[in-house]
């Protein structure tokens, strides 16, 4: 049994919560006191059936105002699989908590509504999805049932959706019409849509092959030093870290970053048994053969695999506080266990991210902006471009003041 | 090559990771132990991130005085195994302190009060992170807490101030005062616990299986019949096979009827169950709809 993390994009017009909510109801992830406490609520509301969208608006502000702020994480397990929902908002406004909730999926249901098609939401999202270069995406049809189950609706929004998809170069895209308010094709396939002859979405979802990356160089980023205060462990000096790709095995001849330095690994520990091999999402702790000194933060990988060593890159940027940022502004920049002083130097132009145009930005970068910017940082970062290896192309700015995370940065 | 991680080992090494980047990121962090299954998975995972070093953190225990004996001693022996240091902060010295007033009725619950404790006992040892056991599919408004949940100077929570938590890249940059509040479990459910604790072979106190007790049932809840709880003469006590679903004060967690002595009978009855740990088991989420956010807006972890 596995595990598979995918975020729903849509808005509550979509039917994005009534999916999550038939999900989990149709898989049984409901309890029967759960459901009792949403039949009270939905009586509230004065629905005649259970809204199932209730289920995902944990805030009394959504709750009152009938609408997603914020991103909720919801869980269910079928015997195949377990899988994480990053449930979160899909208005224009909320582009950061889709940003969020994006940065950890490995799978994306974009909802579309069979009785507009293709919208410029659905192009929004899309652009998240290809930016964040999320490997799976699912084009889920809803609202069939509106449409009568009609398989011409069907034909005609995924041939719009094929132009978006070349466009944007999504490899993997999977079609399917649904109505998550009836439940079709959902569980299983529906008769009401028996002319579809593909499996239903979670059949769909728990046979989508998770690749973590396709990049398989060895990074890896210490977390923190253990060295035990025992006499007869005083020699012990032990790297603690989770292998972000790649693999590391006994012997292999290493270099440090910053430092530069050589050297191979003497011994690689997971969960204190020595491992001849260790692989990526692994946590382990990794032994040095000579005894240089590393601290939280340093990047240990194979010397026949370096990564790019510079302290001026480009970003592309989404930025994610009510505070504007100007070129010229300072932050700490976190990327992997490390923090440096950062300043952004330049900004050279906004993204739309309705239309993938490039504005030639003026002024202030405000909340939801994305940007593309040149960042210099105090020292050298060790890091990949975001495109070939995300797990070490990604990195946060914070502000100093605040300490708010404020911007969200694909390194390019 | 490359060798795929199951479910657990993912969320064991998320876990891990998340553990280490309190080490790596905090000067004082503490880990909240209340001697339930979620706290006990806590600790085993801190000691796969730790050792054979020391835990960077002291265990600290926030005694409201209603706890399960059992669990008190399970608490003692488990310290007393693995060496590391225990800090307990009572809420009775607190209540005395402070003048607080305790809760009446049938089933004085003192979980809103330990909230007190928790905060003084941050204060006076200035800890700039607690690591608790908590789960984001245990109700609704934790489902939308971080993994670093940062708290203002009353512990309070700001639902809508929360940080964006993007990627692996955690902030827990605070300013002095401040204090963040850990989950390293979030992404865990009830039955994620339970397999783990079974696949790993961690020890749990005897009353999360059957066992006989004294039992009071009380508006469809069973309740264990201790000096803590009022009872009455009308009051009905029989004796029951049961055991625990959640380990919290003896007068705000419930028991359920079950004859399950192992692992495997336990997690075939939760799996089986209709109704949810918190539904089942927990009378202080029945207040309100918003219970646990209000809770957690006053401070509560």
């Amino acid at each position: 049994m596995d595990l598979l993390r995918f975020i729903t994009a849509g808005s509550v017009d979509d039917g994005k919560s009534t999916l999550i909510g038939r999900l989990l109801y149709d898989s049984k992830s409901i309890l029967a006191d759960q459901l009792e406490t949403l039949k009270k609520q939905s009586k509230t509301n004065e629905h005649a059936d259970i809204d199932l969208a209730l289920l995902t608006d944990g805030l009394r502000a959504e709750r009152e105002q009938g609408i997603t702020i914020d991103v909720a994480y919801k869980y269910f397990s079928t015997p195949v699989r377990k899988f994480i929902i990053a449930d979160a908002p899909g208005h224009i406004q909320y582009t950061r908590n889709m940003i969020t909730g994006a940065s950890n999926s490995d799978c994306i249901i974009i909802l579309i509504d069979a009785r507009n098609g293709v919208i410029e939401q659905t192009r929004r999202h899309s652009i998240i999805a290809s930016l964040l270069k999320i490997p799976h995406v699912i084009v889920a049809i809803n609202k069939m049932d509106m449409v009568g189950y009609d398989k011409n609706v069907f034909t005609k929004i995924v041939s719009q959706y094929q132009d978006v998809a070349r466009e944007l170069q999504l490899e993997d895209v999977y079609y399917i019409p649904i109505s998550a308010l009836k439940g079709d094709n959902i569980i299983t396939n529906s008769l009401n849509l028996a002319w579809f002859e593909g499996n239903s979405l979670l059949t769909h979802l728990e046979n989508i092959e998770v690749i973590k990356s396709k990049n398989s160089v060895s990074r890896f980023s210490v977390q923190y030093v253990i060295r035990p205060q025992a006499e007869e462990l005083h020699d012990y000096r032990g790297y603690a870290g989770k292998i972000s790709s790649g693999t590391y095995s006994k012997g292999d001849e290493v270099r440090v970053f910053p430092s530069s330095i050589s050297t191979s690994i003497k011994q690689i520990e997971v969960n204190q048994k020595e491992v001849q091999t260790a692989y990526a999402g692994q946590s382990v702790t990794i032994h040095l053969q000579d005894d240089i000194d590393i601290s939280r933060g340093d990047v240990i990988v194979r010397s026949n695999e370096l990564p790019k060593i510079q302290n001026e890159f480009e970003v592309l940027m989404c930025w994610m506080d009510s505070n504007e940022l100007n070129a010229g502004n300072r932050y700490i920049l976190q990327h992997g266990s490390r923090r440096v002083k950062a300043l952004v130097r330049d900004i050279q132009y906004k993204l739309d991210v309705n239309t993938l145009s490039q504005e030639s930005y003026p002024g202030a970068v405000k909340l939801n902006d994305v940007v593309k910017a040149t960042i210099k940082t105090a020292e050298p970062l060790a890091f990949d471009s975001y495109l070939e290896l995300p797990v070490n192309g990604s990195a946060i700015l914070i502000d100093q003041t605040s300490n708010m995370t404020v911007g969200a940065c694909l390194i390019q | 090559m490359s060798y795929q991680l199951d479910y657990l080992e993912q969320l064991e090494s998320e876990a891990i990771y998340i553990l280490r980047e309190v080490a790596g990121q905090f000067d004082r962090p503490a880990l909240l132990f209340s001697g339930g299954k979620d706290s006990i998975t806590l600790v085993h995972l801190a000691l796969k991130a730790f050792r054979p070093g020391a835990f960077p953190f002291p265990l600290v225990h926030i005694d409201t005085g209603h706890n399960f004996p059992e669990a008190l001693a399970f608490r003692d022996e488990l310290v007393e195994k693995i060496g590391e240091r225990l800090i307990v902060r009572k809420v009775a010295d607190t209540i005395k302190k402070k003048g607080l007033k305790e809760k009446s009725g049938k089933l004085a619950s003192r979980n809103a009060l330990q909230t007190f404790t928790l905060l003084d006992t941050i204060e006076e040892f200035e800890f700039d992170a607690c690591i608790g056991g908590a789960r984001r599919d245990e109700e609704k408004a934790r489902a939308k807490e971080r993994i670093f949940s940062v708290r203002d100077e009353f512990g309070g929570w700001e639902p809508r101030k929360q940080r964006p938590e993007l990627w692996n890249l955690y902030n827990g940059k605070i300013n002095k005062g401040e204090n963040v509040r850990v989950f390293p479990i979030s992404n865990w459910t009830e039955l994620d616990v339970w397999n783990y604790i079974k696949r790993e072979n961690i020890e749990l106190p005897a009353i999360y299986f059957s066992h006989e007790r004294e039992i009071l049932e009380y508006e469809g809840q069973l309740i264990a019949a201790s000096e803590h709880i009022k009872l009455e003469a009308s009051d009905i006590i029989t004796r029951k096979r049961v055991r625990y679903r959640t380990v919290g004060d003896m007068t705000c967690t419930a028991a359920v009827e079950s004859r399950a002595i192992t692992l495997d009978e336990v997690i075939a009855e939760i799996t089986a169950t209709r109704i949810s740990e918190r539904g089942e088991t927990r009378i202080d989420d029945r207040i309100s709809e918003a219970a646990m956010e209000d809770r957690k807006i006053n401070g509560y972890f």
